[in-house]
């Protein structure tokens, strides 16, 4: 297997380094996998992901994409954050042309990709909507069309869906998966759900409480493509969710015994 | 979809709101009306007892304005300081709203600048104006200048507020899709600050409407502030108080019709409350 992204040692300190975020973490993601990452609330996982998608830097260790150390926002990374981060006074397809209009590409470039990647997260028909006029469900399928849109090899995902409600939360599940049967991606994907985790990923990273450090590495043993109600279904789902939840359960414990 | 009935049901209600609000807004235009009214009819009675020589009431007012206006003497004087005024406002805009975004995005501008903006904020402009004469003379140069600082800072300092107030998420995200800085100005920043930024104008017209008629009394005496001294010094208080009030409709409208901009220019800002 190709190794995609390396993150070896990486350390991130914050308030010049009285806070740690996350300490010593060391992993790889795979080309074409499906990375979940859960963890106790403020260990790190979201500042992860900024230094992966090159935001912020690491106070230690390295971030590798394709063998290139991080510095900056790379090409071939997109992002797709919980607070969807949709500019509220572009419209839906000047929303998913966010990406490419920057990078300078020519018009009818960026209609037929744009064009694609509205149809691809079944928007079509919404493209002169604005997001206010859209429903949560619907704005975030809006985020992961502007995150296909530049056709990225990674996807970072930032608990995409933590703001959803439940059903919302399932039918996006359902999409994202059908989608990535078409587009292949790499995709790291923070979560708070450990349904969520098991039912997307191919691995699922357990961080500790913070200072987040790796706990275990969990290997998700479900074939692609999966449907979530044969997943659910399955002995095994169950167990793997035991099994995640007791070693998440003694962190969040850990956690809330020591104050920040 | 789930959003297509979603969509319908918010626009139902949106109607019954403004229905309900409609009733309140018509009752509220009756007490108004009525109350203007009879004020008027104060002033008008009130009027007629003091000498016309001190004081005019409404009909005597009227008939003048019938008179300055169908002349077309007062938009003859009225459209000299209106120029001065477009072209002082003007400049001030756009050098207000490209000084308020450079001193927000780049911190040693922001370090620098700002004790100087503040201190010039709150310095009244009229204390300049010896200095505007010094240097540009009594000319339309002079005037326009002088309208400029009364226009600059509210706009500038309410630009400043706008940049630093753009989500810092939005920023992220346009920095994750690797923009550069100076198109964040465009995709970013101004749309985001736009409110503010109409805020700005509709505080700095009235402080210019202020500086033109300053402008025109303190340098060559011309333009509207000519016609209420001329009117002025030949006791003519009813037809002195048509520039005047021109000038209080005129401020009315501005700020009025930016006000109708303010809520216009970011409608996701006022949908996500209803
Ligand atoms: N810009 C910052 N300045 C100071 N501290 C920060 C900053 N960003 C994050 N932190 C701190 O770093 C820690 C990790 O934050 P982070 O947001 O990455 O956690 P998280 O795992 O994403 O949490 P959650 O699950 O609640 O989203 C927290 O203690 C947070 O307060
Ligand atoms: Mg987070």
């Amino acid at each position: 297997m190709t190794i995609k992204i390396r993150v070896e040692n990486a350390t991130r300190l914050f308030l010049g380094g009285t806070v740690v975020a996350f300490e010593g973490i060391s992993f790889d993601v795979y080309a074409n996998e499906f990375l979940c990452i859960v963890g106790p609330s403020g260990c790190g996982k979201t500042t992860l992901l900024r230094c992966m998608d090159g935001l912020i830097p690491l106070s230690a260790g390295t971030i590798t994409l394709d063998g290139q150390p991080i510095t900056r926002p790379p090409e071939k990374v997109s992002m797709v954050f919980q607070h969807f981060g949709l500019f509220p006074w572009k419209t839906v397809f000047a929303n998913v042309a966010y990406g490419l209009k920057v990078r300078g590409a020519p018009a009818a470039e960026i209609t037929e990709r744009v064009s694609r990647a509205i149809e691809l997260v079944g928007l079509k028909g919404f493209e002169r909507y604005y997001p206010h006029q859209l429903s949560g469900g619907m704005q975030q399928r809006v985020g992961l069309a502007r995150a296909l849109a530049t056709d990225p090899d990674v996807l970072l995902m930032d608990e995409p869906f933590a703001a959803l409600d439940a059903q919302t939360r399932e039918i996006l599940q359902e999409e994202l998966l059908r989608i990535l049967e078409q587009e292949r991606k790499t995709i790291v994907f923070v979560t708070h759900s450990i349904d969520e985790a098991i039912l997307l990923g191919d691995r699922v990273i357990v961080l500790t409480a913070r200072p987040g450090r790796i706990k275990t590495v969990v290997r998700v043993p479900f074939p692609r493509p999966r449907k979530l109600s044969v997943v659910r279904a399955d002995p095994q789902f169950g167990s793997l969710r035991t099994q995640i939840w007791e070693l998440l359960r003694s962190e969040i414990a850990e956690a809330a015994s020591v104050p920040p | 979809m789930e959003t297509a009935v979603h969509i319908q049901k918010q626009a139902e209600l949106k109607r019954a709101i403004a229905n309900l609000s409609r009733r309140q807004r018509r009752s509220e235009w009756v007490i108004r009306l009525v109350g203007v009214s009879l004020i008027l009819a104060l002033w008008e009675a009130f009027g007629r007892q003091i000498n016309p020589l001190l004081f005019a009431p409404p009909s005597r007012i009227v008939a003048a304005a019938v008179q300055v206006v169908g002349s077309g003497e007062l938009w003859k004087y009225l459209s000299i300081s209106l120029k001065v005024f477009l072209i002082g406002t003007g400049l001030g805009a756009i050098s207000g709203v490209v000084l308020g975004i450079l001193m927000a995005r780049i911190r040693v501008l922001d370090l620098t600048l700002e004790p100087f903006v503040i201190a010039l904020y709150s310095t009244p402009m009229v204390a300049l104006m010896p200095l505007v004469v010094i240097w540009l003379g009594f000319g339309d140069q002079a005037k326009a200048a002088v309208i400029y600082l009364f226009a600059i800072f509210p706009i500038l300092l309410n630009t400043y507020q706008g940049v630093k107030s753009v989500d810092p998420k939005l920023l992220e995200v346009a920095k994750s899709f690797r923009s550069p800085e100076w198109a964040l100005w465009g995709d970013v920043i101004l749309p985001s600050s736009l409110p503010f930024l109409v805020a700005g104008l509709r505080l700095a017209l009235g402080r210019a409407l202020v500086g033109m008629v300053v402008a025109d009394l303190y340098t060559a005496v011309s333009g509207i502030g000519y016609l209420i001294v001329r009117y002025a010094q030949s006791i003519q208080i009813d037809r002195m108080l048509v520039p005047v009030i021109t000038l209080s409709l005129l401020g009315v409208i501005l700020v009025q019709g930016l006000r109708w901009l303010e809520v216009r220019v970011a409608p996701w800002q006022h949908s996500s409350h209803d």
